[in-house]
């Protein structure tokens, strides 16, 4: 956005709580690469040019993507300034932070939408022997005490969670709620590419049936994993993870309790899978990649035992750490502007706030599908700097410090 | 309580319940039982169940008759209303579970009852079913159940039945614990 802006000659400045890149340096666990692969984490005058198109990035990497990027554009940023409030005033906003305020006609909220791991409410219920993390503090498995670790969610954080601490010898329990299985590598190619070249990342806000189902809808279940090996639950099942339905609650004598839907969150997901696989097959064969991609093949359904555990006594001993994979929301406590839904969901079209010159970036399916993807920031960004330009050319005010 | 003596007759056969404990404590494959219910859809949210066989005792077994249950939703849904909502029908199983293990259990206590009712009442929030909030859930939030209970016995006998009807009541099971459900197209 800030690139975008620039180009438009409209004075800005960006305000980060840390260095940049921050929750890159600091919510993210040892291990974990992009689950996009290099080539795709375009932006506006930046494409990838190394030699590992198909690798994904180590965190180390993709922060060095970030920061050099913000050099290069010479980005007006102030680091360590933590925005404490935003509120509206008569010409525009008031933007309160640890280091004065600033006045300005537009804000950008690019605060993301993962700022806050949501746990469900009755992890109260967990005994306090148990140690609890969530994918935003957990690191490695070096954290956790030897014994059994219970992952909650499947979507692609668990899954790689549990599949690392998995392969740490511990015995790990996956708690499986509903997910969407993918191949990462699909008729020898990335499953992303394929959604590059078919047009599903590009699809937009205003095309599909229902944007705010499609806004909730879990993330892939992708990996970056180095070998481009697809990590599944079958992947996790091999190595001998153990499956229960998604965890309904705790009782008062720490009993968890798992759901017994875990076949049809499994069935589930192969069907969504199975719809993207013949999208993409009909897409192939239409533009003429027949020929130049690997056949099609559907991966084998997801395996799962005729009955699964429904409880687990969580005071047996047995369970040593919980790692909540189970989401996360934005936080907005410091925006005071009434532009939340009775969810504290913040309304908009598109990235256009409903409070004039307010404008959102990098939230899931925001305007495209790809919006919460690094390469979704290009084509956002040129859409939202040329609406807020025409919301500005009522004023010739830039930002100013008050 | 009944004075000394006398014999409570709630219409419950305890002797025959004694007997089959008895009898499948010693042969407990005889206790494995499968019930069974067929659905059929009529039209709309409109259709009809029946019951009629069952496993049990090592064998095929079958009701009197064949019982039907048409199920459908009310009108304010645009429907036709040609029977009660399933989800009616997991309160008429939760009640008429827990109302047969009272009076089991009160003649198994020697305890006449005079009569016993039952309301039930389920909590359900649509948006859930409707697809409008993915935070509010399917099912029941909550389900009440307040019995009057007339009875030759004290207060806490008949809490007591209650609390032991609940404690031995499949529905009761099947409704406060999970289920694994497998659900395949033929």
């Amino acid at each position: 956005m800030s690139r975008c802006l620039g180009d438009r000659s409209i004075d800005h400045v960006l305000l980060e709580r840390g260095e940049i890149a921050h929750t890159w340096r600091t919510e993210r666990w040892d291990s974990l690469r992009l689950l996009t692969p290099n080539w795709q984490s375009r932006l506006p005058g930046l494409s990838y040019n190394g030699d590992d198109p198909d690798g994904y990035r180590t965190v180390a990497e993709v922060i060095e993507l970030i920061a050099n990027y913000a050099k290069a554009i010479s980005a007006p940023v102030l680091t360590h300034t933590t925005v404490t409030s935003v509120r509206s005033t008569e010409t525009g906003y008031l933007v309160r932070t640890d280091r004065g305020d600033w006045i300005c006609r537009a804000v950008v909220v690019a605060s993301g939408a993962c700022n806050i791991a949501d746990v469900p409410s009755f992890a109260n219920k967990v005994p306090r022997s148990i140690m609890q993390l969530t994918a935003q503090n957990y690191r490695n498995p070096e954290q956790l005490a030897d014994g059994g670790v219970l992952v909650v969610g499947a979507s692609s954080s668990g899954t790689q969670i549990a599949h690392e601490i998995r392969r740490s010898g511990r015995p790990v329990t996956l708690s499986v709620g509903e997910h969407i299985r993918a191949p990462r590598v699909y008729r020898g190619k990335d499953l992303e590419w394929w959604m590059d070249a078919a047009g599903v990342l590009d699809e937009r806000y205003d095309e599909v049936d229902d944007i705010a189902r499609a806004r909730r809808v879990a993330s892939l279940q992708l990996a970056g994993t180095p070998d481009r090996s697809t990590l599944d639950i079958n992947a996790l099942t091999e190595i001998g993870v153990k499956l229960v339905g998604r965890l309904g609650g705790i009782s008062e004598n720490a009993k968890a309790q798992f759901s017994g839907s875990l076949r049809n969150m499994c069935a589930l997901s192969d069907l969504k899978m199975g719809r993207l696989l013949d999208r993409i097959d009909e897409w192939a064969q239409r533009n003429g990649f027949d020929a130049r991609a690997n056949p099609p093949h559907r991966l084998p359904p997801t395996r799962v035992e005729p009955a699964p555990p429904l409880g687990m006594d969580l005071a047996s001993g047995e369970i040593k750490a919980i790692i909540w994979a189970t989401g996360y929301r934005p936080d907005y406590s410091w925006l005071e502007v009434p532009v939340l839904d009775r969810k504290g969901r913040l309304q908009h079209d598109g990235g256009v706030v409903s409070s004039p010159g307010m404008y959102l970036m990098g939230t899931q399916f925001m305007r495209r599908r790809k919006s919460a993807l690094i390469d979704g920031a290009g084509d956002d960004a040129r859409d939202l700097s040329a609406n807020l330009m025409s919301y500005l050319d009522s004023s010739v005010a830039g930002p100013s410090k008050s | 309580m009944v004075d000394a003596g006398s014999i409570a007759n709630n219409g419950v056969n305890v002797a025959a319940l004694i007997d089959a404990r008895e009898a499948l404590t010693e042969a407990p494959a005889g206790a494995q039982f499968k019930w069974r219910a067929a659905c059929e859809w009529k039209n709309g949210t409109h259709s009809q169940s029946t019951v009629e066989g069952f496993y049990g005792l090592g064998q095929e077994q079958h009701h009197k008759r064949t019982f039907a249950f048409d199920a459908d939703h009310p009108e304010l849904f645009a429907s036709e209303d040609k029977g009660a909502t399933p989800v009616e029908y997991v309160l008429v199983g939760l009640a008429s579970c827990l109302t047969a293990g009272i009076a089991a259990i009160a003649q198994y206590r020697n305890i006449q009852l005079r009569s016993v009712t039952a309301t039930l009442e389920g909590d359900m929030d649509l948006q859930g079913i409707l697809g409008i909030d993915n935070d509010v859930r399917n099912g029941f939030h909550g389900i009440k159940v307040t019995y009057k209970i007339d009875a030759d016995a004290k207060r806490e006998d008949i809490e007591a039945l209650v609390a032991q009807s609940q404690k031995r009541s499949a529905v009761y099971d099947i409704v406060t614990n999970p289920t694994n459900v497998t659900v395949v197209v033929d």
